[in-house]
């Protein structure tokens, strides 16, 4: 199966010889919510840049819904809708006119039922008419979603939609973005808030120095690579471990009072089961007990420090 | 072709020039009417004919041709710097576009622009200076082509600029000079012959020409020399916007 982004071999040097990109192989699916993470200047920007035409390729080739972004740009174009992670408006049109012109830009015919509910769902309704610097940071930022939205596009790219973004808006788009999921569009965004991609992203990627190391399902990834913790607040402070208990993964606090299990989520069943077993069989109680499953930050720093390792 | 992006484009070019009405219209116009008034109806009393034209009638088209050359420039000029400079040029790189409906919605609006104030100076002059105008497609024809013209020239200076002050050396310090020396306020056949020779290598001489020819059918260098020039021009500033979009040049990384 081919994807509706086929990234083949790409690579970007920049004027002056950096390496922004290296050998870059990608495929994002139909319909997926794919995330794009990686630390300040990893490439994530430029890679989206390319796909979008901004940026051009050093070599490599990008495929959008099988049309060639250099050779057959235009059908390739019209199927993307970019937000840049810069804002940048024009500060003295009406946000009506501002998004009305991104859809002839992109070669659809005057539509005001869909700019109107456009602007409707992105609650910029009331401010049509304002001028773009009349608005607040986090107005614009809907302003450029808006324009990305007015064409249409069954493929989106959000480069850091919600950097400068509070939280109530944070979860206003990312019901958002569930909502154009569901209606079919394919979404590709960068974050820094971890949390993001894993509240929405159906697959992660994760760059780093223009490389691409890693692509996985989201669950699959954190079950593969996360690791579960179970605490055990102990009634009695123990001096030591026990030899009969004492097993890899088994941490005693200085304290002598907590007791911290951890172990992968893979791993066999029963192994927690067991080890309570064994505390009761020596006699140590506990007054609480709390388990936690690492969160993909956890995984993106561990990832992250090991390649840099 | 993507008519609905030159359409967008242009019309958001346009709406521009709405907003800024005074700067870009009104400005031109009532600066314009000064020269009129000082040289057509104060200064022009007093001076000889030349080539049988009243001295107020005479300089018309060269200060049509000045406001022309000027706000050609600076309109296409700045109408690609300044998305350039802000970032907005993003969306249009990003859009299903062709260089050429790029060019046709920049350009096309600059020089639309460029018309409607040369008209409207030409109508303004009714109220200072009596002329008439001989062949008035040809005048028409030479007002558009000029104004297409400059506003490539113009769109080629927005690109190629990395600064505003940039944006303004370009009117500033060639096509002001030149146009003032282009035979705009004399005949160059007023001048002696060492200097009708070198003048001759100003590019503007011909616009110029050609265009008070087809007020009071007369002109300083014959008619076809000219429109073989202007069309010269044209080519240039066409060739260079292809380089410049088959190249990329400043405008993608
Ligand atoms: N126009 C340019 N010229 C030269 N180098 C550039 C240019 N644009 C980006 N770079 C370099 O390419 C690298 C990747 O930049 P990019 O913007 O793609 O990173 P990013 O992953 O989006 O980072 P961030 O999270 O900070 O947005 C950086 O080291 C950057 O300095
Ligand atoms: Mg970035």
């Amino acid at each position: 199966m081919t994807g509706i982004i086929e990234v083949n071999g790409l690579n970007k040097v920049y004027r002056g010889g950096f390496e922004a990109l290296r050998n870059v192989d990608l495929s994002i699916r139909q319909g997926e919510i794919f995330a794009l993470l990686g630390p300040n200047g990893a490439g994530k920007t430029t890679l989206i840049s390319i796909v979008c035409g901004i940026v051009t390729p050093s070599s490599g080739q990008v495929l959008a819904d099988g049309h060639d972004i250099i050779t057959d740009y235009r059908a390739a174009r019209a199927k993307i809708g970019l937000v840049p992670q810069e804002l940048t408006t024009d500060a003295f049109e009406s946000v009506w006119n501002t998004v009305s012109f991104s859809r002839g830009l992109f070669g659809k015919p005057r539509n005001d039922a869909h700019i109107e509910k456009v602007l409707r769902d992105l609650s910029l309704w009331d401010k049509r008419d304002s001028r773009i610097l009349e608005l607040s940071g986090g107005m614009k930022r809907r302003v450029m979603i808006a324009k990305a939205l007015s064409h249409e596009p069954q493929i989106l790219f959000l480069d850091e939609p919600t950097a400068g973004v509070d939280v109530e808006l944070r979860r206003d788009m990312w019901a958002m973005v569930s909502g154009l999921r569901e209606a079919g569009v394919t979404i590709i965004l960068t974050t820094h808030y971890i949390e993001e991609a894993e509240a929405m992203a159906d697959r992660i990627g994760v760059i780093r120095r223009g490389e691409l190391i890693l692509v996985e399902d989201k669950t699959a990834l954190m079950d593969k690579l996360g690791q579960k913790e179970l605490r055990l607040q102990l009634s009695e402070p123990l001096a030591t471990l026990p030899a009969a208990i004492a097993q890899p993964g088994l941490v005693l606090s200085d304290d002598g009072y907590r007791l911290t299990y951890t172990y992968d989520s893979h791993s066999e069943q029963g192994s927690v089961a067991a080890l309570l077993r064994q505390l009761g069989e020596h006699g140590i109680e506990f007054t609480d007990l709390q388990s936690r499953q690492s969160s993909l930050e956890d995984i993106f720093v561990s990832l992250v420090h090991e390649e840099a390792a | 072709m993507n008519w609905h992006a030159i359409r967008a484009i242009y019309g958001f070019e346009m709406a521009r020039t709405r907003r800024t009405l005074m700067q870009s219209i009104a400005s031109p116009v009532i600066s314009t009417s000064l020269y009129f008034v000082v040289f057509g109806s104060a200064i022009g009393s007093r001076m000889v004919e030349i080539d049988g034209i009243s001295y107020g009638a005479f300089i018309i088209p060269g200060l049509i041709m000045l406001s022309l050359l000027n706000e050609s420039i600076s309109n296409a000029s700045f109408g690609i710097y300044f998305p350039r400079f802000s970032g907005t040029i993003y969306e249009v790189l990003s859009a299903p576009v062709s260089p050429m409906e790029i060019v046709m919605g920049y350009v096309g609006a600059a020089a639309s622009k460029s018309v409607i104030l040369g008209v409207l100076i030409l109508l303004t002059a009714r109220l200072f200076v009596d002329y008439h105008i001989a062949h008035p497609v040809w005048m028409l024809t030479f007002l558009v082509t000029t104004a297409l013209t400059f506003s490539l020239f113009g769109f080629i200076i927005g690109i190629w600029a990395d600064g505003f002050e940039k944006l303004q050396i370009v009117p500033m310090m060639l096509v002001t000079p030149l146009t003032f020396l282009g035979g705009s306020f004399y005949s160059i056949n007023m001048l002696p012959p060492l200097w009708q020779t070198i003048t001759l290598f100003n590019p503007v001489v011909y616009l110029i020409s050609a265009f008070r020819w087809s007020f009071y059918g007369v002109a300083d260098v014959a008619v076809e020399v000219s429109i073989i020039a202007i069309l010269g021009f044209l080519l240039a500033c066409l060739v260079g916007i292809y380089w410049i979009f088959r190249t990329g040049y400043r405008l993608k990384e």
